[in-house]
């Protein structure tokens, strides 16, 4: 069967025709518009082509012992653009070669800047490229949506673990935190603030007085406590705050004595002062503690120290006395 | 109903009569949020609320309303990408009339649960069609009117010389007058296949 070489040129317009000495007898038209950089006439093909698979190929001996095998190639030129295709015998012994772009075709239509005309009717490759953009439109707008949804998202969860009226963190985001540390097995402080003569400004000045001291101590407490501590209003006028990283009692105290200044600092409400203090009782979760300590224990243990704050005359901070603990765990042993 | 064509719906009103039309339409509407998400589902009756209010506050018939969309869909630059995809229907008028009918299947490659009313072409004379489209299975009546913009927007594209002709419905489906005068006559839009696709901003339907 013979057939004009313009038929060739339409049904495969990335052939390549090779004379019995591996010289380039003609091209196809898409194939032409790849070798615009060479006089590709009469070259011999491994000038234009470097075939890499199955193996390399230089002769056109081995290229016809490789007839009806899957090859690879990049062209010889900067793009170095990778082709497949495979070799079958052409007349008075020539070879004739038809190759295609695979799924590099997205670069390769880019690089040469190819066109619809280019591909053969049967080839996929508009179907390919069609594919590629409506498909990145589609999850453009499936990642819009999911942009949209997570800071919906965080604004919801930000909401739920916020005190509103102090912008604090509420019991629910202290438990958040709390479960974390103790989970952790690391050395942490509980301190529990209660808020002294603030029934008073409450009854005397009202519940929007009331509030807005809430909000000035609030603040207070953001400004000496550090970043990384948990600051809750988890009461009317209790507070608890979680400190990671502690170092030693002596700190701890230094911090609720500076609190405690600040605190009574009066609060100017609608021209008049109110004055309330704090105090403060401190639990610490040691990580080598013999008996297992649940959170709610700890929680205790701090409400226990807030307690004996309380007694011995209020606006002071106390410990949860550990050494009694130490001596009561000896004794039961 | 998909939430593209909601949304696609959003966009039009909001790009054409801008954000303050477009809120005042989706109060009238009874819709909740003030925006429909491109990939959730909507209640068909809840898009058909908004597309009634917008007759009602731009006191434009609904015909009228769904071929500007059609039109809105191929010209606006915020869907250049759209663009892009229909053009991959052919290389002139008549090549991409003939694609029409893979446009729901395409469609479904890119966003597998969009389904498109089914289109059907049928050639007449020389250069007269006549394009019949159901109503696809979310029910989307006047999705005749929404083909007529986009066929007289893709023309213009082409540069080709069309007239076009709704004819109403028979048997369940919309029908199509295209006359196609001339496929060359007028310098059309450039078409790059290698161009980067618009990622931002395009609305993909």
């Amino acid at each position: 069967m013979t057939f004009p070489l313009a038929s060739l040129d339409i049904l495969c317009p990335m052939h390549v025709l090779l004379d019995p000495g591996g010289r380039v007898r003609s091209v196809g038209p898409t194939m032409a518009k790849l070798f615009r950089d060479h006089d590709w006439k009469g070259e011999h093909f491994s000038t234009l082509v470097d075939i890499y698979r199955p193996h390399p190929v230089t002769q056109i001996v081995q290229l016809r012992d490789l007839v009806g095998r899957r090859l690879q190639m990049r062209m010889r030129n900067p793009r170095r653009t990778m082709l497949k295709g495979m070799s079958m015998p052409a007349d008075a012994g020539g070879v004739l070669l038809n190759l295609g772009f695979g799924i590099k075709v997205v670069d390769a239509v880019r690089d040469y800047a190819l066109t619809s005309t280019d591909f053969a009717v049967t080839d996929l490759a508009i179907d390919m490229l069609y594919l590629v953009e409506a498909k990145s439109a589609a999850m453009e707008a499936s990642r819009t949506l999911n942009r949209r949804l997570q800071g919906a998202m965080l604004a919801a969860e930000q909401r739920a673990y916020t005190d509103t009226l102090t912008g604090l963190r509420n019991r629910r985001a202290l438990n958040h935190v709390l479960d974390r540390l103790m989970r952790s097995g690391a050395r942490f402080a509980v301190m529990n603030i209660d808020l002294d003569f603030f029934k008073q400004v409450n009854d005397t000045r009202g519940h929007a007085a009331g509030d807005r001291v809430l909000q000035v101590v609030a603040r207070a407490m953001l400004d000496v406590m550090r970043k990384v501590d948990t600051v809750a209003r988890v009461g009317g006028d209790e507070f608890v705050v979680l400190l990671e990283d502690v170092r030693d009692r002596g700190m701890l105290a230094d911090l609720a004595d500076r609190l405690i200044r600040r605190i009574e600092q009066p609060i100017l409400v609608d021209g008049e002062d109110c004055k309330v203090s704090a105090s403060i009782g401190i639990a610490m979760r040691e990580p080598l503690e013999n008996t297992p300590l649940t959170a709610d224990d700890l929680l205790e243990r701090a409400d226990v120290a807030l307690y004996s704050a309380k007694r011995k005359g209020r606006a002071q901070h106390a410990f949860f006395p550990q050494e009694t603990l130490a001596a009561a765990e000896r004794i039961h042993r | 109903m998909h939430g593209l064509i909601a949304r696609t719906l959003q966009c039009f009103l909001q790009d054409t009569y801008g954000q303050i039309a477009w809120q005042e339409i989706a109060t009238m509407g009874g819709l909740d949020s003030q925006d429909f998400e491109a990939m959730l589902d909507y209640d068909t009756g809840s898009v058909q609320n908004v597309l009634s209010a917008a007759e009602r506050y731009l006191q434009k018939p609904r015909d009228v309303i769904l071929e500007d969309i059609g039109t809105y869909l191929i010209t606006h630059p915020n869907n250049e990408g759209l663009r892009r995809l229909m053009r991959y229907g052919g290389g002139d008028f008549i090549d991409f009339l003939h694609s029409l009918e893979d446009l729901p299947g395409r469609a479904r490659l890119a966003v597998a649960d969009f389904d498109l009313p089914e289109i059907e072409l049928r050639d007449c004379n020389a250069g007269q069609f006549l394009l019949h489209s159901g109503c696809g299975q979310s029910g989307m009546p006047g999705f005749g009117h929404v083909l007529v913009g986009v066929l007289r927007a893709m023309a213009d594209d082409y540069g080709a010389l069309v007239i076009l002709d709704h004819q109403g419905r028979r048997d369940g489906s919309e029908i199509v007058d295209i006359t196609v005068i001339e496929t060359d006559f007028a310098q059309g839009r450039e078409f790059d296949l290698g161009a980067l696709p618009p990622l931002h901003g395009g609305q993909a339907t």
